[in-house]
């Protein structure tokens, strides 16, 4: 078996460009009103590039097809970028069931003709509960937003995640992680807040050492489980861990916050947005300077 | 903390939702069908309402009450409306789902008190208070803002939001435990559906209404 793609320490988030801040809605105002046009966002896409940031880990919200195709024009600039891409974004496809229902708008999102297309006009698919055959149209569908980029890591939402883990709807997992790396050679991530019960799930599927990124912060703010269990799951178990919401938010003092993170063993990466030079070259040089010791 | 006693008397409250939901004339779900309980009234509104019955508690009129469509055919796209407290404190309703501004469906309420204000939404609660007050030891005079993580009870499994989590968890286990005296109760929703009831009719509050054999439309006194 090859050995495991390393992923880079410090990954970048994308929640301050499409009006997502868990602390302020005034704040996701503000930001969504900063970041509506492209260039406020290869700004801050380039102070993080430039501080040494080369992983851009986001949703397949509508507004990342122009970040793609930016990357697209200008190989030359960023030979060594990266897409994370994390899907799938879920108020996509739920407006698109509020606007035409449940059938409807899976059939918008899936390719036209095809046998598979047909199936589904008929109803078959959905009545045949080919969820696998729906699942990886759906991948694909998503993945087009990425052609042509880098994208070794491939991450399902935590929305889907949560949801399929909760009912128990564990094959779909197995369906994400062999289709992802057939079809686009990558590894599958999966993103959750609730690490320890998904731990069980992979590991009862034989998903070896998976990728899951979830909420590690020192408030143990949405870590399901609490923080001790958290804690003694990254020490004890088998997997690769990425921390999100180090910060809870912004809660924690960044030095703090660091510092909690970066003392558990195994955590491979850091994913954290931020709109300001300043914030990003802050935080990494945080994190470059804890990692070590 | 409304209910507390720290803002004094209550004397306004208000309760607003917006949310990117009917965006354009063509509609092919239930949502924009009344005979199968479309419309913002009942699928947005609902929610502003609870929210003003649970806090400020039931009004007892409304009036004033607007009901357009923006884009919808068959029902509301906003709702906005007066509320009235028989002790004289009164509130407005502003619910739009028309509205691509916001990202999601985004709710806030504000309550306002001889002694301050809340503002509460999703991710925040800011208070101000005139004076501290021995109810809310922990807030004093001036603002005071209190966010999602320091006020938000952990859930045991997380799925969209600790708020959902924890409501579909305590509805599963009424269920298992035959639970029938629990946080939500049939008294609350039939509250809530007295309001929409009352928007739907737009009734005159009982004290305002003139005696019957004087009562003349509006259109009626100004012709007389």
């Amino acid at each position: 078996m090859n050995a495991p793609l390393p992923i880079d320490r410090v990954l970048f988030g994308d929640n301050q460009f499409f009006g997502i801040n868990h602390m302020s809605e005034e704040k996701a105002h503000v930001q969504q009103m900063r970041f509506q046009d492209l260039p406020a966002v290869m700004d801050v896409l380039d102070a993080a590039y430039q501080e040494g940031i080369r992983t851009f880990m986001c949703t397949t919200h509508d507004r990342v097809a122009e970040i793609c195709d930016y990357f697209r024009a200008n190989r030359e600039k960023y030979p060594d970028y990266r897409f994370y891409p994390c899907m799938p974004y879920a108020h996509k496809y739920a407006n698109a069931v509020t606007e035409h229902g449940m059938i409807e708008a899976l059939r918008r999102f899936l390719p036209e003709g095809g046998a598979v297309g047909a199936m589904l006009k008929g109803g078959l698919a959905l009545a045949n509960k080919d969820v696998d055959t729906i699942m990886r149209l759906l991948i694909d569908a998503e993945m087009k937003l990425f052609q042509g980029l880098s994208t070794p890591v491939i991450f399902v939402q935590n929305v889907v995640t949560d949801l399929l883990l909760g009912v128990g709807f564990k094959q779909c997992f197995r369906t994400f992680h062999d289709h992802v790396r057939d079809a686009y050679g990558a590894e599958a991530g999966f993103i959750t807040m609730n690490t320890p019960l998904l731990l069980d799930v992979l590991d009862e599927l034989g998903i070896e050492n998976p990728i899951v990124c979830s909420n590690i912060n020192k408030l143990g703010f949405r870590m399901c489980g609490g923080i001790e269990l958290y804690e003694r799951t990254i020490a004890t178990r088998r997997f690769r861990p990425v921390a999100m919401s180090v910060l809870a938010s912004g809660v924690i003092p960044p030095r703090e916050a660091i510092e909690y993170v970066c003392r558990q063993p195994r955590i491979e990466s850091i994913v954290f947005g931020a709109s300001s030079r300043g914030n990003i070259r802050q935080t990494k040089a945080l994190i470059d300077e804890l990692s070590l010791t | 903390m409304a209910k507390s006693g720290a803002l004094g008397a209550i004397h306004h409250v208000r309760s607003e939702a917006y949310g990117p939901v009917v965006l354009r004339p063509k509609g092919s779900t239930w949502r924009s069908s009344k005979n199968e309980g479309g419309g913002a009234l009942y699928d947005y509104a609902c929610h502003a309402v609870d929210l003003v019955n649970f806090i400020a508690g039931v009004p007892d009129s409304v009036s004033g009450v607007v009901r357009h469509s923006v884009f919808s055919n068959d029902v509301e796209d906003e709702v906005y409306c007066s509320l009235h407290y028989a002790n004289g404190a009164s509130g407005q309703l502003c619910v739009n789902w028309s509205d691509e501004s916001f990202r999601k469906m985004s709710t806030k309420v504000s309550v306002w008190g001889t002694n301050g204000r809340i503002t509460a939404d999703r991710q925040e609660c800011q208070i101000f208070l005139r004076e501290a007050h021995a109810s809310l030891p922990d807030t004093g005079r001036g603002w005071t803002v209190r966010y999602t993580t320091d006020v938000t009870e952990e859930v045991w499994y997380y799925l969209r939001g600790e708020e959902y989590s924890a409501q579909i968890d305590y509805f599963v286990q009424s269920i298992k435990s035959r639970r029938s005296n629990g946080e939500n109760t049939f008294r609350s929703a039939l509250e809530a559906d007295r309001v929409v009831a009352d928007i739907l009719t737009d009734r005159p509050a009982p004290a305002a209404a003139p005696a019957a054999p004087e009562s003349k439309g509006f259109l009626a006194r100004l012709s007389s």
